[in-house]
């Protein structure tokens, strides 16, 4: 038992992954807090898959995967802008009409003949195949980003609060926003590499959504988030290792099931209120 | 509060819109501290517009506008997230961003004069209690705390008193009397007409400025009748002998474009 306990911490490349999942567990539930706030959940699932080809074309030419994001991130963004200003449709079909030519791109660029092997770890994560530099990029890039979180707070919470009398108070809701996606953007080229393209938004939505079932309060309930986001990913990883299931896709599992469990605790727990407090 | 003496608020031939034909003109009073000035008109009458003019984001597209020192405004309670995990001070505390460089949090000081703002409008034991759960009328004296931690002297309410029920109401009227007599002047959007004739003055808008002064001397038939393109209808109050109450009863509902 105990040895089942701790025979993952042993293993170098599981003790690397288990570094990286705490580093975007705590980024991804603190961050994931503003992006449901903030209705961006949409946004983030639509970014993470946009970024795709940029991840293919990167692993076919043999440059770094996040410079690859990076460019792929740029591109999404350029291309959801450029969309916006079709005239006619509303705020989602040209985000919808983007993000699936980009994934097509991708997914084409991806089967073609020349394709390396492990392509398909951009799609679901590889968080095992880790090195120590990609760890410590990851390091600095959520140490970072919890700084620029920890300032903009006031301002971020103001805002999302009240986004009309925003500008009352002194501050740009457009500035907010802008805030925040770029905090996504930096969030998604970490945690990509990990949990890959089609994985990263349950780290960003799940483990805040689950929070926000617990928490009144927003600085504990983003303490919660990024628990749930590390305990998660470590679940996920002693899943990985002991039933030999792929990694990133049993710490998005583990995150799930988080939120169902605590939704239906939560329910269970108002319903039997409701049901014992007096009529009136 | 920096302040230089004379009005808070200037306006002379104003008007304003938003590209087309202005939603407000010919607008001109002022506003000194310790006024309790009424804004009175139907929804669409430019109570809104003239708000944003004030607040500064909207330019006026004639006449000017003089605004000594800062404005807070008090929003419709309805309006911000009953859902949204914060404190009663906590949201009083944002009134302090308005005073900090962007990179600055609230300090030790900004909490307690917070904690002072919340105490001034008699929810100093709710500091803890989740917004959300607060009634409607403790929400919007716990978004005036957010106001007056602003330190502005020119306070705006977009309809403070909707949806409050009569204790509420005379809370938020005393509340308002204290502040005026602190030296804030208060424009007031509201439907009541009742209520506005116990203010300093009243200001009456429908598209343009029907009407600035003293409700006693402001408030005839012919301005209401002017302000709410209705016809007043005198309805024979029960028990009260000679006195009668009007009813105003408008042609049509007029709704933002």
């Amino acid at each position: 038992m105990i040895d089942a306990i701790l025979d993952p911490w042993r293993d170098p490349v599981t003790l690397r992954a288990i570094a990286e999942v705490s580093l975007i567990g705590v980024a991804g539930g603190v961050l994931g807090c503003w992006i449901v706030f903030y209705g961006l959940a949409y946004g983030a699932e639509s970014l993470s898959h946009g970024l795709f080809p940029g991840l293919v074309l990167a692993a076919l030419l043999g440059l770094p995967l996040l410079l690859g994001a990076a460019g792929g991130l740029l591109a999404a963004a350029l291309a959801v802008a450029l969309a916006a200003r079709v005239p006619g449709l509303d705020r989602d079909t040209p985000v919808a009409i983007v993000v699936t030519s980009l994934f097509g791109l991708g997914a084409l660029l991806a089967l073609s003949a020349e394709t390396p092997p492990g392509l398909q770890g951009l799609l679901f994560g590889d968080v095992l195949g880790l090195t120590d530099v990609d760890l410590l990029i990851a390091a600095v890039l959520v140490v970072a980003l919890l700084v620029a979180l920890g300032v903009l707070h006031p301002r971020l919470l103001a805002v999302a609060f009240d986004r009309a009398s925003a500008r009352g108070l002194g501050i740009a809701p457009f500035a907010a926003d802008a805030a925040v996606l770029v905090a996504l953007a930096v969030a998604l080229l970490v945690a990509v590499q990990g949990l890959g393209n089609l994985l990263v938004v349950a780290l960003l939505v799940g483990p805040a959504a689950t929070a926000r079932l617990l928490a009144h309060r927003v600085a504990p309930m983003m303490g919660l988030a990024a628990a749930i986001g590390v305990a998660c990913g470590i679940a996920g990883l002693y899943a990985s290792y002991h039933l030999n299931t792929a990694a990133g896709a049993s710490i998005a599992a583990a995150m799930v099931l988080a939120y169902a469990g605590v939704a239906t605790a939560t329910t269970l727990r108002t319903d039997g209120r409701a049901r014992q407090a007096p009529l009136g | 509060m920096s302040y230089g003496g004379g009005p808070l608020v200037t306006a002379q031939g104003l008007a304003a819109g938003y590209g087309g034909p202005p939603v407000i003109s010919d607008a001109a009073f002022a506003v000194a501290p310790g006024d309790r000035v009424g804004l009175l008109g139907p929804n669409g009458g430019g109570k809104t517009t003239l708000f944003r003019v004030i607040l500064g984001e909207l330019s006026p597209s004639a006449g000017s506008l003089r605004v000594e020192g800062s404005v807070a405004t008090v929003p419709q309670t309805d309006r911000s997230r009953l859902d949204f995990p914060v404190t009663a001070l906590d949201v009083a505390l944002m009134g302090a961003l308005s005073r900090l460089p962007w990179w600055r949090r609230p300090s030790r000081d900004d909490r307690r004069r917070a904690l002072e703002a919340l105490d001034t409008v008699a929810l100093r034991e709710h500091a803890d209690a989740p917004f959300g759960e607060l009634s409607g009328g403790q929400r919007q004296r716990v978004l005036i705390a957010r106001a007056l931690v602003q330190d502005s002297l020119l306070l705006l309410l977009d309809e403070p008193y909707g949806g409050l029920d009569a204790t509420s109401t005379e809370r938020l009227t005393a509340l308002l009397d204290r502040l005026s007599q602190r030296g804030h002047g208060l424009m007031i959007a509201t439907h009541d007409l009742v209520q506005a004739r116990e203010w300093d003055l009243v200001l009456c808008l429908n598209r343009r400025q029907i009407a600035f002064g003293p409700p006693a001397i402001a408030l005839d038939r012919a301005t209401i009748e002017a302000t709410y393109g209705a016809a007043l209808v005198d309805l024979p109050r029960e028990g009260e002998g000679e006195e009668e109450s009007r009813a105003i009863l408008p042609p049509h509902h007029h709704d933002h474009p």
